[in-house]
């Protein structure tokens, strides 16, 4: 890659555009994930009692939804990140691949 | 993530091949049905190696399978490398002997993936060629970095492959009776077929196979189970309790993660290091490009989180089956025959009779043999591409590359075997931890940083790799698993037995520091160089591009 089209592609706004929503993203639902894990895992380190309460009259403790939420939640993060990657993401860099096609 | 799965089954398997004279006594008669699907599943697999052998020609070919797997393709396979047997045994094992806590493993295995979704998937794919020393070495020194990446690969590489070998000559013997020397040279037999052969192509469709095998024969199972409780969790937890000697607290965390620094260090080893296996990386190599490369996480996501709904369902179901009146066949002097391990494949005999356990045996059989031929194409990566093509002989022609790869299979193959044997009465579980401690304290640090710091240098990297590497042996070595339970002494003197937390943080402390003291002109031009390795990161111009089959 050439000095010419770094700078082409770095001084381009849809470059910039595409780099800092992307990484907002990532961030945000990375946050998000890691937040949702270590409250969790500390819950268990402190005060594992909480996760001991029955559901109802049952024996099912509310640790299972807790569980099953947070590999669903997971899943749906991952969702939630394609889903706009590859649609508004890969269209920014097409559009970015097309403005330097000159020099490609 | 894999490496705790395996170090809790193998732990258990070893467990019990200390009471060998039980074992002998009720030897299982030969299984007819599990032998016949074996061998159905090895003539199958065999039949794709032939076909892949034909499509495989040249060095990117035989590594990335010419990068024309598609996303949804490449989910599976990624999955699959991660349904182990370990997985699937050990985490269905441990359910059924301490009830909940096994659950937190399996939603601690699932959440690394969203975070290397998240900053790494699309990069690795936009930067990397055949191995992720590809990324690392990008703008740094190759002969260098590439020996650091390639001495972590093959490390992380050889432990593991021992642990699975040592893990499968067990769960063959007890399966089929066979001898445990024939077991693991059978499967370090088939393994080199595979890959020499068939290259990452054979072993990315073996891989696939076996995920849908293993995914179907575990949802058959959890709807059986489910079925005798009229499709209620309810009713399968009251079951399970009242078989249980520990009952109700079976069905809440118990003692597994005791003290936060665990705790954080667990989750950090079980994130980090999956993001530092290099055959789970080098899976983002084979797909065409970085929206095929994403897709992947997401099936790979969906897939893994269904497998660990179901196996949290087999788990108790076991409890409920196995600790029952009729079960008290499968258990010899009040234990469960073939250890806790065997309890998804005795609740298998129990479900759906002999037909079952074939199948069932037959896939934990299939998954050991995907597993291990990822994992030794990922150490013959490491050396011919890494060592040979980048930094003996960069003059290389593919042929030679790909000629010398296989060499390469082989001898990883024949190495596997042989410490297989050697390790076969020996706790391995400690080469587990170690290899899980080295990817997430050198293979990831200097990746991840590499990716996303600018004033990364040849200097910074090396040295901190190599620091991180040492530290996380060294935290290992001196940790409770090694220094207390192998070594036999009374204390240990590093207390934690997951030492991701400091060994993480003192590689990056260390690159860091070492990359910011390096004033040299090399160091200069390494920083310049990130400009454009980042444009290509962000937009994957100038990617290696894909070849369609």
């Amino acid at each position: 890659m050439n000095e010419e089209l770094v700078n082409r592609i770095e001084s381009n706004p849809k470059y910039q555009e595409l780099v800092s929503k992307r990484t907002s993203l990532g961030l945000k639902l990375g946050a998000f994930v890691l937040i949702m894990f270590y409250t969790f895992i500390l819950t268990i380190a402190f005060n594992k009692e909480v996760l001991a309460t029955t559901i109802g009259d049952g024996v099912t403790t509310i640790a299972f939804p807790i569980a099953l939420a947070i590999l669903v939640i997971s899943f749906l993060t991952t969702l939630i990140y394609v889903k706009r990657a590859n649609g508004e993401f890969e269209d920014l860099t097409d559009e970015i691949k097309d403005d330097v096609k000159d020099i490609l | 993530m894999l490496k705790i799965l395996a170090l809790i089954s193998i732990f258990a398997i070893t467990a019990f091949a200390a009471g060998d004279a039980t074992f002998e006594a009720v030897k299982r008669e030969l299984n007819v049905p599990a032998i016949i699907m074996f061998l159905i599943f090895i003539a199958g697999t065999l039949g794709i190696t032939y076909w892949a052998a034909q499509k495989t020609k040249s060095a990117s070919d035989f590594y990335t399978a010419g990068g024309g797997i598609t996303g949804f393709q490449n989910g599976l396979a990624i999955a699959g490398d991660y349904m182990s047997a370990a997985a699937f045994l050990g985490v269905s094992g441990l359910i059924y002997l301490k009830g909940y806590d096994g659950v937190i493993y399996a939603v601690s295995f699932l959440v690394g993936w969203p975070i290397i979704l998240f900053f790494m998937a699309e990069k690795l794919r936009n930067l990397g060629k055949f191995t992720f020393a590809d990324i690392a070495a990008y703008r740094l020194a190759q002969k260098e970095i590439r020996t650091l990446a390639a001495f972590g690969s093959l490390t992380v590489v050889i432990l593991y492959l021992i642990a699975q070998m040592v893990g499968a000559g067990k769960l063959i013997q007890v399966l089929f009776g066979m001898e445990y020397e024939y077991a693991v040279f059978m499967v370090g037999a088939l393994m080199i077929v595979y890959v020499t052969f068939g290259g990452m192509l054979a072993t990315t469709w073996v891989q696939i196979i076996k995920a849908c095998l293993l995914l179907t024969g575990v949802s058959f199972m959890a709807a059986m189970v489910l079925y005798h409780f009229d499709f209620s969790f309810e009713a399968l937890a009251v079951q399970a309790v009242e078989n249980h000697t520990s009952a109700a607290d079976i069905l809440a965390p118990g003692g597994f993660i005791s003290d936060p620094i665990s705790a954080i260090s667990l989750g950090m080893a079980l994130m980090l290091g999956t993001a530092g296996l290099p055959h789970v990386l080098m899976r983002f190599f084979t797909v065409g490009n970085a929206k095929e490369a994403r897709k992947s996480v997401v099936y790979a996501t969906g897939f893994v989180g269904y497998f660990w709904i179901i196996i949290t369902i087999v788990g108790f179901g076991a409890i409920a089956f196995l600790n029952s009146a009729e079960g008290a066949e499968y258990f010899v002097d009040g234990k469960l025959f073939g250890g806790n391990n065997m309890a998804s494949i005795h609740l298998a005999h129990m479900l759906g009779g002999n037909a079952f356990l074939g199948f069932i045996s037959a896939v934990a059989f299939a998954t050991i043999l995907a597993v291990v031929s990822g994992l030794t194409l990922a150490g013959a990566s490491a050396i011919s591409h890494d060592i040979y093509a980048n930094v003996i002989n960069p003059n290389a022609t593919d042929e030679q590359v790909v000629k010398l790869s296989k060499i390469t299979v082989v001898i990883v193959g024949i190495l596997g075997v042989t410490l297989g044997i050697a390790f076969e009465e020996q706790n391995i579980a400690y080469m587990v931890g170690l290899a899980f401690g080295i990817a997430a304290s050198s293979n990831f640090p200097i990746l991840f940083l590499s990716i996303y710091w600018r004033g990364l240098t040849t200097r910074g990297a090396f040295i901190g790799g190599f620091i991180g590497l040492t530290t996380a042996v060294v935290l290992v070595i001196i940790g409770p698993i090694v220094w207390v339970s192998i070594l036999g002494n009374e204390e240990a003197i590093f207390p934690y037995k997951h030492p991701a937390i400091f060994s993480v943080t003192l590689a990056f402390v260390s690159i860091w520091f070492f990359s910011k003291t390096d004033n040299s002109q090399r160091g200069k031009d390494e920083k310049e160089k990130f400009r454009a390795q980042n444009v290509r990161a962000n937009t994957g111009i100038g990617s290696a591009g894909a070849v369609d089959h």
